[in-house]
This record gives structure tokens, sequence and C-alpha cells, in this order.
């Protein structure tokens, strides 16, 4: 078991423990930035779309997993991100400027929404947001002057400091390009964590009552909260509109929210490591599900015909078998495990147990 | 003038009168417990001055200031601190994040200042890393620095909200029912960190508690309260000693 001695404040604020795991957050990064070189093309676009995975995941995190406010609607979000920056980099505005923008005009659109949004709870919340992801459907349909409407919309190659990057055309910089703005999101929402608006977010999710004790404006938490993570979600709803090369209103449709949150429950809510988890679960589950199926047909000699619905089923079974037996998700087990390790052999059964709380003050809700 | 002052306070929910025209100030330095029967209104009181219920009508005045023009959030920011009854603390974070939360408003970073994690946020945090230390030394929670509340048992948790509050770095500190579920050693403890909290710190001390053998420790003046009315106000012997208290109590001799 590595025991650390702390003798310095920094100890605490620094996003690392020690050199160790440092160094292990290093060497990811770097095994990130050769994947280029050790995977072939098709597996690269694979990874790409992980990232983009994770990094709708991390801003809905934000939302569900530390403020406590679940969202079945963040598919709009993607939409707007998405179509934001497509209009604006036709309106000539380059995409180094229409990326940004994207984001912080879904940031902004998210926390209008957030307005009206805050006085719900739980699940009232969630059909709100429901609702949501519904009409943007509609928007796109009748706005179709600007959207395209059904007909949808292409996506033109960027130019990122000169270099013309597109999906098919130069996969490699694509990745890179989502890389390093996943890198990007990831250190910010670091920052934001061990900051006091991180921590007024926690707050926020654990007890309302007394967040508001301690000074901390509800509402406002709640409602940048929103803004961050729409701002966040809509610069992955840009990637994902590039990434796709065409895109239409049944693109982000509310399968994609659910698919969104289930994801987040996956990995585990309310901590970073959990929206990387869940994006590898949903990003890689339907190439998995295809390659398992060419081999049981080959042992069993089936056929190779689709079963359609088999990726929402398993999707399906295996939320369940999260919720029920691993309700902290991959990052959730994955401590437990690492844990006994540590302790070895002293791991306890229930040291993860969650304590059933009585007497919460509920009454001044 | 007083640092807290109640006048003329009247709440009621539908029919019922919770808080029936009360009026008590509590002065600066002094530890103030107010004592009743279950129902009494006793913390219905402070969530009155933590303005999460507003009175039909009345006057608080805390420090100078009408905290009826106030939001609940904002009691904080004037140095009013609280605990809760049924402990309301951060669930599924650690001790120091808990504390850490406290210091909330003393916050003066922004978001795109925090976003980048500036040289001034990390002043700051580490400022606020060093007051929380110093509160974790006063109560003696070293040993759980890094735990999480779910997995504490009830005595300690109840330590850790007395130092979330304390880390506001409060003027008053209201304190509900602080003793209650502790065992007589956790008591004591508790009645010395009061008393400790009053001279070293200079914080006044406002709370509701049923022990009396902590409220006759620790107190400089005793309100008792029944059906949200003043009952008896002064010493805790002579509050003790009340008729009108005895009865509230014990009922009325036949």
């Amino acid at each position: 078991m590595r025991i650390i001695f702390k003798t310095d404040y920094m100890q605490d604020l620094r996003p690392w423990k020690d050199g160790y795991q440092l160094s292990l957050y290093l060497i990811l990064i770097a095994l990130a930035v050769a994947a280029p070189f050790l995977i072939d093309v098709f597996f690269l676009g694979e990874l790409t779309n992980v990232l983009i995975w994770a990094l709708a995941g991390l801003g809905l995190m934000v939302l569900t997993g530390h403020t406590g406010q679940a969202s079945l609607g963040h598919a709009a979000f993607l939409a707007m991100g998405c179509y934001a920056n497509i209009i604006l980099m036709e309106a000539g505005v380059p995409f180094m400027l229409a990326f940004p923008l994207a984001g912080i005009i879904t940031g902004i659109v998210g926390m209008i929404v957030a307005i009206p949004a805050l006085r719900l709870h739980g699940i009232y919340l969630a059909i709100a947001t429901l609702a949501m992801s519904i009409l943007v459907d509609d928007i796109i349909v009748l706005t179709d002057h600007w959207t395209g409407g059904v007909g949808g919309k292409f996506a033109p190659p960027v130019n990122v400091f000169g270099f013309m990057i597109d999906r098919w055309g130069t996969p490699t910089a694509f990745y890179y390009l989502t890389l390093g703005v996943t890198i990007l999101v990831t250190l910010g929402y670091i920052n934001l964590l061990r900051a006091p608006l991180g921590r007024s977010f926690i707050a926020v999710r654990d007890s309302e009552v007394s967040a508001q004790a301690m000074g901390i404006d509800v509402s406002r938490s709640k409602a940048i909260s929103f803004g961050v993570s729409c701002a966040i979600t809509g610069l992955a709803g840009a990637l994902m509109g590039l990434f796709a090369g065409a895109f239409n209103n049944e693109t982000f449709s509310v399968v994609i929210s659910i698919q969104l949150l289930m994801m987040i429950v996956i990995g585990g809510l309310g901590s970073i490591h959990g929206a990387f988890f869940g994006a590898i679960v949903i990003g890689f589950l339907p190439q998995f599900l295809s390659i398992s199926k060419e081999w049981v047909g080959a042992l069993f000699g089936g056929s190779n015909v689709a079963i359609p619905g088999l990726e929402f089923g398993i999707f399906g079974v295996i939320l369940i078998v999260f919720i029920l037996f691993e309700p902290m998700g991959i990052y959730g087990r994955w401590l437990k495990i690492r844990t006994w390790f540590e302790l070895f052999p002293f791991y306890r059964k229930d040291m993860f147990k969650r304590q059933k709380s009585y007497l919460k003050t509920e009454r001044l809700r | 003038m007083s640092l807290l002052e109640l006048e003329n306070v009247t709440l009621k929910f539908g029919g019922l009168t919770a808080v029936d025209n009360l009026s008590f100030s509590v002065e600066q330095g002094e530890v103030f417990a107010i004592v009743g029967p279950n129902g009494a209104g006793k913390s219905t009181v402070f969530n009155l001055i933590s303005r999460f219920y507003t009175p039909v009508n009345g006057k608080i005045r805390f420090d100078g200031h009408d905290l009826l023009k106030e939001k609940a959030s904002s009691v904080a920011n004037f140095g009013v601190a609280r605990t809760f009854q049924n402990i309301e603390l951060f669930e599924h974070a650690t001790v120091l994040e808990n504390l850490l939360v406290g210091r909330h408003r003393h916050r003066g970073s922004n978001f795109l200042t925090e976003l980048f994690f500036t040289p001034s946020v990390r002043k700051q945090e580490l400022q606020n890393r060093h007051f929380v230390e110093e509160v974790i030394d006063f109560l003696d929670l070293q040993a759980y620095r890094e735990k999480r509340i779910a997995g504490l048992p009830y005595g300690v948790r109840k330590v850790v909200e007395v130092a979330r509050a304390l880390a506001t770095d409060p003027k008053l500190l209201l304190l509900d029912e602080p003793a209650s579920g502790l065992s007589v050693e956790e008591t004591t403890d508790m009645r010395w960190w009061i008393d400790e909290i009053r001279r070293q710190m200079g914080i006044t001390v406002l709370m509701v508690e049923h022990d009396m053998g902590l409220v006759s420790g620790v107190s400089d003046r005793v309100l008792a309260m029944a059906d949200g009315a003043r009952l008896a106000l002064g010493t805790p012997s002579e509050v003790q000693s009340d008729p009108a208290v005895i009865e509230a109590y014990l009922g009325k001799a036949s």
C-alpha cells in the first residue's frame, strides 16, 4: 500500500496525488498521442468517436454527476453545438473562432433554459429536459432555411492554423484535434473541481439546504452548472457533426440523450474517469457486438444476419446489471479493485457500502 | 447594540402559529441557549434567522443589517453560520471538501480565473486550506481529513458540522442541538469546544439544546420557549426555577 505523507498544502491542491500517479497519466497521454502509429485507420476512427463521446459525457457529468441534476435533453445541446459551428463556418467565420463560439453559444442557451428548469427537482427536471430534446428536433425542421431541415447539412473540412482537417481525408489530424480539445476540457474541468465553483456544485448535489446556509446561491450555481455542461456538450456536438460528415434533425435524437445518460451511469457518476470509461463502453460496444457475432456464427454455424435491436437490448442489460450490482459504475468497481490490492489482506466487504441516511431534512424543499 | 435582534417575530404555517410574537436579542460574545419542549419552535427560530422561512411580521436584525431583506444564501455572507438538527453534510465528499465549502463566502475568484487556476486562485486556495487546517486542529479531526462523510460515525459527523460552520469564519454560530445523540464523553468535549469557540475565537454562540447539563454549563443566558412564545429569559438557574418553565415541562400541579 502506498501511503502519502503530506507536508505541504500544495499536495492537496495539485490534481495528482504524487509523482507515481502523475507519471501514469503522462504515460496515458503519451500513448494517446502515439496511437495513430500503433493502430490502423479504422480503429483510430473508433478512438476518435470514443473521445467525442467522452467529451459529451464530461458535459453531462458536470450537470448530473457533480451537480445532481438529471438531464435527458443533452442531445439537444449536441445538436445546438453542431449546427452553431457549421452555420458560423458557412457564414465565413474561421473554424478556430467558430468552434469555441459554438460552445459559448450553447452554454448561454443552456443557462437560459436552466432558469425555468431550476425550480424542478429530480424526475420533473428529467421530463422537462426530455421535452427540450424533442423540441429541438422540430425546431431544426422548422428553421430549414438555416439548418437544412430534414435534408440535413454536410460538414466542410476545417482549417486549423493552415492545416486542412477532414475526417476522411486526414483522420490522424482529426484525431489530434479531438484529443487536444478533450485534454483541454478535462484540464479545465479538473481546475473547476478544485476551486470554489466545483465545490459549490457538489454542495448543491448533496444538500441544497446546507449549501444555502454556507452562502452558496443554489439557483446561480445550478444555472452556471447548466451553462458549463451545455458548453462542453456543444463542443462535443460540433466535433460530432464534423466526424459524422453529414447530419440532419434525426442525428441528435432523444435516443442519443438516453445513451449519454446511460453512459455516465455505467462509467460512474460523479467522476471525470466515469465519462471516459462510459464512452469506451458505448463507443466500442457496437464493434464488439459485430465481431463477437461473427465469432459466435463461426462457432455454431449460424448466419451473420443482423438482429434488430440487439445493440440496445445489450445496452439495457448492461445498465440494469450496473444499477443492481455496481451503482458506482466502472470507476467505482475500479476503485474497489485498487483498494483491495492496496489494503491486501485487510479489505472489508462493506468498505464502500453506502450508508442509508435517515432523518434527512426534506421539509425545507 | 446587540449582535442579533428579533423583534415581535411571528410565523404561521396555515392555521398553526409556529412562532408567536417572539422578541429577544443576543449580545456580542455571549453563549445564548434556547430551550423548550418538542415543537416549541426552537429550530423554526433558527430557520427564520437562516431565512429559510419568512415571518408574517416582525424584524430580524443582525449586526446592523435587516436580514429580512436578504436571500437565504446571503445570510452566511454577513457572518452567520449554522449546524442542523439532522446532520446536513455533503455525504459524498470528504471531510476536507466539506470544510472547504465553508470557505465559499470568502471566494474572491470568478469562473474564468478558476477555469485556468490562476496564481491568485492558487493563493486563495492555499489560504482556505490553511484556515481549514486550523479548524481541523481545533476540533481534533486530523484522523478524518480524507474520509468520506458517508462512512463516518454519527458523533464525528456532528463535530464535522460544527467544523464546517467554523470554517466560514462566522461572527455568530447557530448550533441546533449540538449534543443530541452524543455520548457523555462527546458531550463533555462539545461543552469544552463551545466554551473555547466563544473565548478563544470570540464567536457569539446561539444554540438550541435539550441537555440541561450542557446548557447550564456553557450558556450565559437562556430563553425558554413553549408553543412558539417566550416563557422565560435569564440566567440558566433563573430559567430552571421559573414556575412557567416547570409547568411547560412537567404540567400543572393539581
